[in-house]
């Protein structure tokens, strides 16, 4: 059994400014980021879908000492899409400084970047990026 | 399944050490070898636990070393585990698995970990590799990131202030580290106030340096020995009487991050083996690896509801003398936290303490200890109940 959407074919979309997830046809969740079955009910009737690229932040932190070749100060934010599923991702365009719990539940439009592989990971990834709607 | 019971334990000091990961081991598990009054050539399987070692000392496979290192015979088996933090006790439950279903007597297992070999930021790197690689990772999320992420949602979900939750946070970690100074093998022996925690450094918002565990070295090691066995051998078998271990998600699945789903199942899984309920504790060991994490654990292991757990340290009731003493050893946060060798660690406090071995730290009368061990974000719990009695 071959899930119909790959990590590659997932960031290729993200490249061309697509977010690719898995709409279940037996219960109708979203699965984003792809996996093999679906995350809610376990079912493999999978197709790929579209997801809406706006969702809300429902909480943060901001990593002041950070893993070796990240540069800190920088907001890491759990995102909740209108699809139900929830991805991880940075926020940019708030100054880590004034980052506050006022920042939760705000909805956000969802994009991404190319965060550089480091010696440890499998090359360059694009990741998602979040700014305030 | 036949009756199981740990026989005897041993942990080197936690620290910073000049030994090396198979030393720290050697040493941990001829302790509790000799404390089980057997040699090593009786040990029937290793069931060894590293996370790092490849990082730390540039060396995989240790498991064999470790096993030849203090002389076990070559029909014992030696195989590593790796379940980021939980990896001993995930060790030490599969070790008593096999001798309840009665594949082995006796089997050694535990774990070993020199993390302060490596510099801060390699360290957190690699304890980040515990997060999901392709779809965490590249946000440059850490270990305490993930905690602080559980700590906001926390007092949004409950509607408390965050001051007031970082107040109460702060008194787990004076707490932890009044006991640690009362235990001779913890990386911290001096105890702390909460102005010393409310202004140390911002390491991820709202956690500070000492709402964290420090990166520790250290082993330890416990043998796991059929009842009727240890019975002839040892005078104060320590019984395992439940068992549980549950596996979740990435963040991104398990979602909210206030409820650990995983340790929900597992300790349900053990108290119901043990036929008792949480109550029935006299005395935890549990994953404090960030002051919230204790909140969430004493909430989820059932000490009390959800969103009423956060002020227990402040009410001096999870304190020494208090209704549930929780982590007299000191903690993660105090004792310290080689992730490979925590769970065995959190196993030795517990036989010691229920044997009445735990000198200045010793709970009165305690009979019944659960030892409490997560893995990664929040995608393992290994939940171990232990008793005096059988
Ligand atoms: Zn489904």
């Amino acid at each position: 059994m071959k899930s119909p959407l790959t990590f590659n074919r997932y960031q290729e979309a993200m490249g061309l400014g697509r977010l690719l997830g898995l709409h279940c046809e037996d219960c109708g969740a979203s699965t984003v980021p792809p996996q093999a079955v679906c995350r809610e009910c376990g079912g493999w009737n999978l197709t790929i879908k579209e997801i809406d690229k706006t969702g809300i932040l429902r909480t943060f932190t901001v990593i002041r000492v950070a893993p070796e070749g990240m540069t800190p100060p920088y907001i890491v934010a759990l995102v909740e899409t209108g699809s139900g599923a929830c991805l991880m991702g940075n926020l940019n365009g708030v100054d880590p400084d004034e980052a506050g719990m006022e920042l939760m539940g705000r909805e956000v439009s969802i994009s991404t970047q190319v965060v550089k592989g480091d010696v440890y990971a499998c090359g360059d990834i694009r990741s998602p990026v979040f700014t305030l709607a | 399944m036949r009756k199981v019971v740990i026989a005897g334990v041993g942990m080197t000091p936690f620290g910073i050490s000049e030994k090396t990961n198979i030393e720290m081991f050697s040493e941990a598990a001829l302790t509790a070898i000799a404390d089980s009054n057997i040699e090593p050539a009786d040990i029937q399987a290793l069931f060894f636990g590293n996370c790092l070692g490849g990082f730390e000392e540039g060396q995989l496979h240790m498991a064999p070393f470790a096993h030849s290192a203090i002389g076990l015979p070559i029909s014992a088996p030696a195989t590593r585990f790796e379940s980021a933090c939980a990896t001993a006790t995930v060790a030490i439950r599969h070790a008593a698995l096999l001798v309840g279903a009665g594949v082995y007597d006796m089997v050694l297992a535990g774990g070993t970990e020199r993390a302060t070999v490596m510099s801060t930021p390699l360290a957190t790197r690699t304890f980040a590799m515990a997060s999901h690689a392709l779809y965490e990772s590249p946000t440059g999320i850490t270990f305490p990131g993930v905690f602080a992420m559980a700590a906001y949602l926390y007092a949004a979900n409950y509607h408390i202030h965050i001051k007031e939750l970082k107040l109460h946070m702060a008194e787990i970690a004076v707490k932890n580290h009044y006991h640690g100074a009362k235990n001779p093998k913890a990386h911290f022996q001096k105890e702390i106030d909460t102005d010393k925690v409310l202004n140390g450094m911002m390491v991820a918002d709202p956690l500070q340096l000492l709402d964290c565990c420090p990166f520790s070295d250290g082993a330890a090691a416990v043998v796991i020995m059929d009842a009727l066995k240890a019975k002839e051998l040892v005078k104060k078998p320590i019984y395992i009487a439940g068992m549980g271990q549950a596996s979740a998600g990435p963040l991104y699945v398990q979602k909210n991050l206030t409820r650990v789903r995983a340790r929900e199942v597992a300790s349900q899984a053990a108290y119901s083996q043990a036929n008792i309920s949480p109550k029935e504790i006299d005395v935890c060991e549990l994953h404090d690896c960030f002051t919230i994490a204790e909140i969430l654990a004493v909430e989820s292991l059932g000490f009390y509801e959800f969103g009423k757990g956060y002020d227990a340290a402040t009410k001096g009731e999870t304190r020494l003398g208090g209704k549930v003493v929780v982590n007299p050893s000191g903690g993660l946060k105090a004792k310290g936290h080689p992730i490979g060798a925590t769970g065995a660690a959190q196993v030795t406090e517990i036989v010691e303490q229920l044997r009445g071995e735990a000198g200045d730290r010793q709970v009165k009368g305690a009979k019944i200890g659960l030892v409490d061990t997560l893995g990664g974000d929040l995608g393992t719990v290994c939940n171990l109940i232990l008793r005096s009695e059988s």
